[in-house]
């Protein structure tokens, strides 16, 4: 057993029990930050802090809500909504968080393409962080069935057709995941159990991986540039502050996290007080009615561009296209060949012309996912849908091809 | 270096609204078409050119036999029949008419004593040359004028019933769509609010007549109509203004007849919906005033701290 002294303060007896100095020194006093990033890298704290009010307002909510398909509705729209001092502000936290946390892993998302932020070491930061952003797909997926509205009844009842795997015909999985022929109880006892237990860990657990990730490749910069962390931090200890390449992650790089998340505050508080709608679809007011099918059946926005590469193709071909989406931004490490860790617009044109392509494709994608396949826009679903594997397989060449900066 | 902020900031803010603008606004345009509003001023409707005598209206309502199906409270006639048995009877129960002055147009209520299916707007449901009467018989006229007479009924329910100021949301709710959709949140039935009962028995006997109530109406209309508790969720302020004012708008062939309420009595119809599914909204309203103020404050404060720990940093 290791030497214990007297202990001379609470902080010291703490101290040779759980080395909180060592701690907080590789958590956040000597936790070496990039001086040159710019408020997009302080998307990460704006996703734990959404994260963190999700958790809060699920647990106040998992107070009252009853998962049984009699009440869930009732629980969530009259107990949730009505009876329960605050029930309302809980519940639209909740759902408004739900929405905007895609928004932001989008944000954070694209940041990490356009400055390069997935390549030469940061491999296991992408990957991880695709990990998160499909484990929040689905937690947001099985959230989205809890109040049993007309909504979740009928997109558990086509999200789960997708298992039958097209002319497979695989009905019996379809069954054995449902626990019944169509969307009941069984279906919405496992989905509760998903939602609030089995996704949180896991959600939580990537997180903390995610974060290791860092610890060693360190946040990339602005301008991509190797910085040695070694050097440069013994710089800042000396006192050149200014003249250092880096800074601490508390407080310097800290202060501006959280004047980042306090504007994202205001954003997101008007939306719960002022807009909550954006983020809840009208149909779901509907109870669950499993005799009469909505006019459209559509998902969530943050799912809609996936979705609109499923559809426009016969079922087979748009189920694989579909799983072809689903996993490829995993690979986007492997697949981008280029030598370059630098902002997008600097890769020469080819690159640019991708990255940027490759947003405003995701955008029809997501418009085009939401509107009735009719007429011109299941002609523009189509293009854009094909516009997007065509980008992913040609990414490998393009990028080899591109010169050293 | 050039500081980049606001354009980077630009850039995410633009594509996020662009985003939004295609899911919401302009999907939900493709999809659900747009109904104009008519501003309840019923114009298909013919006008009412003479002005009524109340007296007179008084002794035609009676007379006509109005009171023979129709209640009037306030006037000491009580209904002829309990709810349960009028809908056995007529598919629906025929409303108390003490407040319809109030809250119905005159030149609707005039139409429809006339011409109730033509007011109503379900002349495609009720034929009378294929022999499918409405259930309200039109008046044909005491032998004297029939639009002065029919002015006088207009006139006697008018002054009958209190001001159209004095109309509650709630009494709104119950006359011009509280006969055929139940509101379980605000624990009304087409029958009646349901009482606290002190014996399970009492309960399950009301809830037995609400049953019987809807079987019958379920018949008359095709299919029972939904519960509102939650309309004002899952369809916008828009749609159901322009929904309660004509139905085949939003609706063509559906058997949900056009109410016929003034425009005042329409917004107090919406305001009873939202009671009932968006109970909150003033407490809503007013603590999301305090959080923004705090918010404002701890931004601002935030960017201070930030500005002193950077000022070493540069």
């Amino acid at each position: 057993m290791a030497h214990f002294t007297k202990a001379t303060s609470v902080k010291d007896w703490l101290n040779q029990r759980l080395a909180i100095d060592k701690v907080e020194k590789v958590m956040a006093s000597e936790y070496w930050i990039p001086k040159n990033i710019n408020f997009l890298w302080a998307m990460g704290m704006v996703l734990v802090v959404t994260f963190v009010l999700l958790l809060v307002s699920g647990i106040f909510l998992l107070m009252y809500y009853v998962p049984t398909v009699d009440e869930a509705f009732y629980s969530v729209n009259y107990t949730i909504m009505r009876e329960v001092d605050f029930g309302w502000l809980w519940r639209h936290i909740h759902g408004v968080a739900a929405s905007v946390v895609f928004l932001v892993i989008y944000i954070h998302m694209f940041t990490g393409i356009y400055y390069g932020s997935y390549k030469k070491g940061r491999e296991m930061i992408w990957i991880s962080g695709m990990l998160l952003f499909v484990t929040f797909s689905a937690e947001a997926f099985s959230g989205y069935m809890l109040p049993w509205g007309q909504m979740s009844y009928w997109a558990g009842m086509v999200i789960t057709n997708l298992f039958a795997g097209g002319s497979l015909h695989a009905d019996g999985l379809v069954e054995w995941i449902r626990g019944d022929y169509v969307p009941a109880q069984a279906f919405l006892g496992r989905f509760f159990m998903l939602h609030v237990l089995l996704l949180p860990l896991a959600i939580v657990g990537l997180i903390g991986l995610h974060f290791a990730a860092l610890r060693i490749p360190h946040v990339n910069n602005q301008d991509g540039e190797e910085i040695d962390f070694d050097a440069e931090s013994k710089k800042y200890l000396d006192g050149d502050k200014a003249g250092s390449k880096v800074i601490r992650f508390a407080n310097d790089f800290m202060s501006k996290d959280i004047m980042v998340v306090g504007i994202f505050l205001i954003f997101f508080f008007y939306l719960v007080f002022w807009n909550y709608s954006f983020a809840l679809d009208p149909v779901n007011f509907d109870p669950a009615d499993g005799l009469k099918t909505p006019a459209h059946i559509y998902p969530e926005w943050y799912f809609l561009w996936s979705y609109e590469i499923l559809r426009p193709f016969n079922i087979d071909l748009g189920l694989i296209l579909f799983g072809f989406a689903q996993v490829i931004f995993v690979f986007l490490p492997f697949l981008d060949r280029s030598p370059n860790t630098c902002p997008a617009n600097r890769r020469g044109t080819m690159f640019k012309v991708w990255f940027w392509l490759m947003l405003s494709n995701m955008i029809i994608l997501t418009a085009m996912g939401k509107l009735p396949p009719e007429g011109v826009f299941s002609t523009i679903g189509l293009v854009a849908a094909i516009v997007f594997v065509v980008q992913w397989l040609a990414l490998p060449f393009i990028t080899s091809r591109e010169k050293k900066v | 270096m050039k500081n980049k902020e606001p354009i980077i900031l630009i850039v995410v803010i633009f594509f996020s609204l662009v985003t939004y603008y295609l899911v919401e606004p302009f999907a939900h345009g493709v999809m659900h078409k747009h109904v104009e509003s008519e501003n309840f001023e019923y114009k298909d409707l013919p006008a009412l050119t003479k002005s009524g005598n109340v007296a007179n209206g008084q002794e035609l309502i009676v007379n006509a036999g109005c009171v023979g199906c129709h209640s009037i409270e306030k006037a000491g006639m009580p209904a002829p029949m309990d709810p349960v048995m009028a809908a056995q009877s007529y598919g629906v129960n025929p409303p108390d008419i003490s407040e319809a002055g109030a809250i119905y147009d005159a030149r609707f209520l005039a139409e429809l004593i006339k011409n109730p299916a033509h007011a109503l707007k379900v002349e495609h449901k009720f034929d009378e040359s294929k022999g499918q009467m409405h259930p309200m018989v039109p008046f044909y006229g005491m032998g004297g004028d029939i639009d002065q007479e029919v002015a006088d009924m207009v006139a006697y329910l008018q002054d009958l019933a209190v001001s159209p100021s004095e109309v509650t949301p709630k009494m709104a709710f119950e006359n011009a769509c509280g006969r055929c959709h139940a509101v379980g949140y605000e624990n009304w039935t087409q029958i009646g609010t349901k009482p606290e009962f002190k014996h399970e028995k009492d309960a399950l006997a009301f809830d037995i007549k609400v049953l019987e109530y809807e079987e019958s109406l379920t018949k008359y209309m095709g299919k029972l109509p939904p519960d509102l508790s939650m309309y004002t969720r899952s369809r916008s302020e828009d749609f159901l203004r322009t929904f309660i004012e004509n139905p085949q708008n939003h609706l063509a062939g559906t058997a949900m007849p056009r109410v016929g309420v003034t425009a005042d009595a329409a917004e107090k119809v919406l305001e009873y919906m939202k009671d009932s599914g968006d109970t909150k909204r003033h407490e809503r309203e007013s603590i999301g005033k305090n959080v923004m103020i705090y918010l404002v404050i701890f931004a601002f404060f935030a960017f201070l701290w930030k500005k002193q720990v950077w000022r070493d940093l540069h």
